[in-house]
């Protein structure tokens, strides 16, 4: 049994009946591990954005080295640094933490980038009308550049969204217990990795659907032009 | 710093392993990539519903989850695939599904002319395919396959999970036998970084000089 939940060998059709809800607190554990990644990674992202576009070269030149270095090396080895290397320097965080935190950092420097061209598709004409009526940058900033970025920024994010939903597996390789994690001790155990391992790849096939279909929904309400002001 | 280059050797041993199932798995997924971009587009049902079938199944779920399934769970359906096999067609299947998409959006990006034209000089379609499609497309193709081919040699680092002695099943191993995280995962990700940087700026050349020999037309027109 896993969760305290026993599961039934008797045929294969009850084992996976059985394992089902098994399955599903794995599932529980990814969906957490997906949103505070993707909230580390649009926040950090967003830091990541302004400070490369700063206009000072020690800030923005280390900046971009280092959003190249977390986009080019692999997601796994990044996670294995965190999770190692932290409570080095005295930060012992429990393992969901740490992957969630290793998602939300490798995304950030692609969130970085999808608001970087978000806030370059702007036309150029709004910055000039903004200078026209006297209005400070970060006023402009405020009220008028980044209302209109957020459409076009919203389907990118939406992939990455999507894209991290299915980088979750790799948290089982620090003990996280995700959906994978969670079958595969299923399998382990019984040594039937047939029908766990299937399903999973069935429930993922299904949350990307579903996840890539609220992308769309959310890109179809938000306004063509931009949030308006009031 | 002598620790530190100790570290080098086992590293490289593993880094080469990597470059090795990177390589295979890239060429696999081109393959793929193009049969089942152009597939998609196929006026045959079968054909055409094969491929989505597979591009929706291969970039719908984890890679992760595929490896794990190709190595612990095709067993118990009797083919026992080894760890070498199932990591390069795991990589390979996965990054063929995304690169399909790519062929696919690049071929529907030629302007209809081009069709127009090939008919207007009696070319049949396969002719017309591979002699004024391909290669339009190819041009347009190239920046994204840059991206996926650094995407893939990413990738290669799940399958130190499936027991191949790849660079990072090295540092892993290294991990555990000195103790010491730093030097050993920080070692590892300069050496993916230079290989990701190697790889990049090949990629880019082969953009070059696909796009100077497709002709300057195709290559503005797409840029």
């Amino acid at each position: 049994m896993l969760f305290g939940i026993p599961w039934d060998l008797s045929s294969e059709w009850a084992f996976a009946v059985s394992i089902f809800p098994i399955l599903l607190r794995g599932l529980v554990v990814t969906l957490q591990a997906t949103a505070l990644g993707f909230v580390i990674a649009l926040l950090l992202g967003l830091v990541l954005a302004v400070l490369r576009s700063l206009p000072l070269k020690i800030v923005s030149w280390p900046v971009a080295v280092f959003i190249e270095f977390i986009r080019d090396t692999p997601l796994l080895v990044q996670l294995y640094f965190l999770y190692f290397v932290l409570p080095n320097f005295g930060i012992v965080l429990p393992a969901f933490l740490t992957g969630a935190i290793a998602l939300g950092l490798q995304y950030s420097a692609y969130t970085s980038e999808v608001y970087r061209a978000g806030l370059e598709a702007v036309p150029k004409g709004q910055w000039e009308g903004a200078l026209a009526l006297n209005m400070p940058t970060w006023l402009t900033y405020r009220d008028v550049i980044v209302p209109q970025a957020i459409p076009r920024v919203v389907p990118a994010l939406g992939n990455y969204l999507v894209s991290m939903l299915k980088d979750t597996p790799l948290l089982s390789a620090v003990t996280v217990l995700e959906m994978l994690e969670v079958a595969t001790i299923i399998g382990d155990r019984t040594f039937r990795y047939l029908t766990p391992l299937t399903m999973v790849g069935g429930l993922f096939l299904v949350l990307t659907l579903v996840a890539a279909w609220l992308v769309r929904f959310t890109e179809a309400k938000l306004p063509k032009g931009g949030i308006p002001l009031k | 710093m002598e620790h530190w280059l100790d570290l080098l050797p086992p590293l490289l041993r593993g880094a080469r392993v990597t470059a090795e199932l990177a390589l295979a798995s890239t060429v696999l997924g081109g393959v793929l990539a193009f049969a089942a971009g152009i597939g998609k587009l196929s006026k045959f049902l079968p054909v055409r519903w094969l491929s989505v079938v597979y591009i929706e199944i291969f970039r719908g779920t984890s890679l992760l989850v595929q490896m794990f399934w190709l190595f612990f769970a095709l067993p118990l359906l009797g083919v026992r695939l080894e760890p070498t096999t199932a990591g390069i067609l795991a990589l390979g299947l996965n990054i063929g599904a995304y690169g399909a998409e790519v062929v696919r959006g690049a071929i529907l990006a030629v302007d209809p002319k081009q069709y127009e034209a090939a008919i207007a000089v009696n070319f049949g379609p396969r002719y017309t395919l591979w002699r004024i499609i391909l290669p339009q497309a190819l041009v347009e193709m190239m920046p994204p396959f840059g991206n996926l081919v650094v995407q893939n040699l990413k990738d290669t680092a799940l399958v130190s999970l499936i027991t191949l002695t790849d660079l990072t099943f090295q540092a892993q191993n290294l991990r555990n036998l000195t103790l010491d995280s730093v030097p050993v995962y920080t070692m590892t990700l300069f050496l993916y970084f230079g290989m990701a940087l190697v790889l990049t700026f090949l990629m880019r050349l082969l953009e070059r000089y696909i796009a100077s020999r497709v002709g300057v037309a195709a290559a503005r027109a797409r840029g």
